[in-house]
């Protein structure tokens, strides 16, 4: 291999014209740009089903669907929003931002970094095309309890199947990327602890798809066979145990949505660090809470079950395990509120959206301790509350920081300012959207409203209306984003390689936009 | 690539399999775990050879017995006695009355189920029906027993337990012990219909 970069013309060269730079590209600027878009239009997608959900539910009664198209609506959407949205995002953003921040020339694996994107595409294709097949989309939800997901599962289920061994694949083939290339390719001078944030968060967070996606691969691998060859893995008149399924797949479930929010952390703490003008607080206490969230996430999984019958000890135990997140958790958000003191603060888009995270993500972290609460979780279980409970962790948590990277680091990427004043027109409508949407749905919750359910007792028409309204405002918003977005990379006013005023890390010594290949010679970390 | 970049990605693809492996791992590690520690109502479903103890060491206790019928299973299924007064640590038998209401040959399976879970670890059966499969022809019915046993050692704050059987129709997986048996019971192939 060697042989062949000596002989390998040296000096810089830029893409390939046309599709195929995008098609055969191993550049990680390039796929990372890639996920970037393929995210945003599943998280339209998925953000359309959202609307049709929330449109039928702004009066009582059936206005809109049919309840079988609803629950294909629900279960597509938190299947797209989850695979397609959120994590190709922040995967998107681990390839165009970890090797310039750690000074290397690429990822490690650029060829499977090619296939681990270029299969996504295929998968949701698969997924989204059940919606036109016999008996419909996938309906049971996206958790897909058996037996809901196997005996009484619509045919298309097989097609969902794949599709989620495909993109298990293609996560898993990323996280092989993102560790190696951490591992190894890290320039002279940058320990461990010297890394920034985002790579530390992002290094865990591979670890952890690592251990996880190969379990779901086997939940639905075991939903396959049980469909198709006679097994009885969930089917309890074969010997099976549907209470099994639960099991395993909270075992992957709980680790995922850490996966979800671990590289959030890392962006938080880079935008309030640089327009604070401080230092981070508490570097390395920050590393180790997001390494003990990491190992706690394996033994909380039951607390999504509390109500299939457990024993009190198991009770208690994940009960606990789970409060205990909340200690390294609370030292993240004591580290960022301590960061932002008696600092220099301005208030950019990304600081402005990464303020919100800190403030909505606390507040999903509370209903969250709230649901840990065993006995109080029997009244919450399955209702609106735990709905507002993860909406608030996910969108204005896991949403919020990815909008905060792409703000922060866009003008890096293409080297044109975006428009400072969208940008806050985009964040205010986009934080009072969210409020409206999920703060009412606390209430509702509390008050018993059952989620995945189209229809609802008239108690709760007040609030689920205001709901509604407030999706469509977040919805619509962020039309405005993709405007902004799209007129930042045509043109605009130059950024300079910092772009910000004390921005701290590699990313900013290289030009914006950087060069096609950056730190072919690595840089020296002191 | 380098030495080190190779062995990592050796580490995380046996780390991939291994973890692939793991999950299936869990379906019996599952079922050791429920069966040892008794959680979850499982009962051990092999006949016990326990051996009944001293009756004046035992005390009164309830046995409630429920049926439920899984899904469309048109069969008629219910306990014979709803409500039994045992006392622990001697064998008792009771039945469950079953009808084929159908006009075709069937195959059942009762999974039974037990309340409190931590009652399970004490119960032991002789004898059930939820040990094998249930054939019965075009409008046949049969008394199923069930001969258990609970033992001394069970917890001092149960005294009501509830024991669940859930009949499943499982004719459509077993299709070929249901020929056979129609065919060493004299019946006509064709009248077990599909």
């Amino acid at each position: 291999m060697s042989a062949v970069i000596e002989s390998h013309d040296d000096h810089h060269h830029g893409p390939a014209k046309g599709l195929t730079r995008w098609l055969f590209t191993t550049n990680h600027k390039d796929i990372g740009t890639l996920y970037l878009w393929f995210s945003f239009a599943m998280f339209l997608i998925g953000g359309a089903m959202a609307l049709v959900i929330r449109a039928e539910l702004f009066q009582p009664g059936m206005q809109i669907v049919e309840p079988e198209f609803y629950n294909q609506m629900l279960t597509l959407h938190g299947l797209i929003m989850v695979f397609g949205a959120v994590m190709p995002a922040f995967v998107g953003l681990a390839n165009w931002l970890v090797p310039m921040m750690v000074g290397a020339p690429d990822m490690a694996l650029p060829r499977m970094n090619n296939l681990s994107f270029w299969i996504l595409p295929f998968a949701f294709l698969m997924m989204l095309s059940s919606l036109f097949m016999e008996g419909g989309a996938p309906n049971f939800g996206w958790t897909f309890y058996a037996p809901l997901s196997t005996t009484y599962a619509p045919p298309s289920v097989t097609f969902f199947i794949f599709s989620v061994h495909i993109l298990g694949a293609s996560s898993i083939m990323g996280a092989i990327n993102v560790i190696v290339t951490i591992m190894n390719m890290r320039a002279p001078g940058m320990t461990l602890m010297k890394m920034p944030l985002f790579v530390w968060s992002w290094l865990i967070t591979a670890y952890l798809l690592i251990a996880v996606m190969p379990v779901l691969a086997g939940a639905v691998t075991m939903m396959l066979m049980d469909i198709h060859f006679g097994t009885s893995f969930f089917n309890a008149a074969g010997g099976g145990d549907p209470v099994l399924f639960q099991h395993i797949f909270w075992f992957f479930g709980h680790p995922e949505v850490y996966i979800m929010i671990l590289p959030a952390f890392g962006i938080v703490s880079h935008i309030i660090s640089t327009f604070s003008r401080k230092e981070l607080f508490g570097y390395s206490s920050m590393v180790w809470a997001m390494v003990s969230i990491a190992i706690l996430s394996f033994v909380v999984w039951a607390h999504h079950m509390f109500t299939v019958g457990m024993p009190l000890a198991a009770e208690l135990f994940f009960m606990w395990a789970t409060m205990l997140i909340a200690v390294p958790t609370g030292v993240k958000v004591f580290n960022w509120v301590a960061t932002m003191f008696r600092g220099s603060i301005t208030y950019e888009t990304p600081m402005l959206f990464a303020i919100a995270f800190v403030v909505l993500f606390t507040i999903g972290g509370f209903s969250g301790l709230m649901l840990a609460i065993t006995p109080a979780d029997f009244q919450y279980h399955d209702t609106y509350f735990v709905v507002a409970h993860f909406h608030y962790v996910l969108v204005p948590g896991a949403i919020f920081s990815i909008m905060a990277a792409v703000y922060y680091w866009l003008p890096k990427w293409c080297g044109n300012m975006y428009d400072e004043r969208l940008g806050r027109l985009h964040f205010w409508l986009s934080f009072i959207g969210v409020n409206v949407t999920f703060f009412p749905q606390h209430f509702i919750g509390l008050a018993g409203m059952p989620r995945r359910i189209p229809d609802y007792a008239l108690q709760f028409a007040d609030w689920n209306m205001v709901s509604t309204v407030g999706a469509f405002l977040f919805g619509a918003s962020q039309i405005l984003f993709l405007f902004i977005v799209v007129r930042t990379v045509m043109g605009g006013k130059k950024a300079t390689p910092e772009v910000w005023e004390g921005a701290q890390g590699l990313e900013w010594t290289v030009d914006s936009p950087p060069p096609y290949h950056t730190f072919s010679t690595p840089p020296e970390v002191k | 690539m380098n030495e080190g970049g190779k062995k990592t990605i050796k580490m995380l693809s046996l780390a991939v399999l291994g973890m692939f492996f793991f999950s299936f791992a869990l379906v019996p590690l599952y079922d050791v775990f429920c069966e040892v520690t008794g959680l979850n109502g499982k009962i051990d479903l092999s006949p016990s050879r326990i051996v009944e103890s001293d009756i004046s060491e035992g005390r009164d206790i309830t046995v409630q017995f429920v049926s439920h019928n899984n899904e469309q299973m048109p069969w008629d299924f219910g306990p014979s006695d709803e409500v039994i007064n045992i006392t622990t640590g001697k064998y008792y038998t009771a039945t469950y009355y079953v009808k084929n209401t159908t006009s075709k040959a069937m195959v059942a399976q009762a999974i039974p189920s037990v309340a409190p879970s931590n009652a399970a670890a004490h119960l032991k059966k002789l004898e059930c029906f939820c040990f094998e499969q249930q054939i019965l022809k075009p409008g046949e019915e049969a008394l199923l027993p069930v001969r258990l046993i609970f033992d001394n050692e069970l917890p001092d704050n149960i005294n009501n337990i509830v024991l669940s059987y859930t009949i499943f129709d499982v004719t459509e997986d077993n299709l070929d012990e249901l020929a056979s048996y129609m065919h060493e019971h004299g019946e006509d192939h064709h009248s077990m219909g599909s």
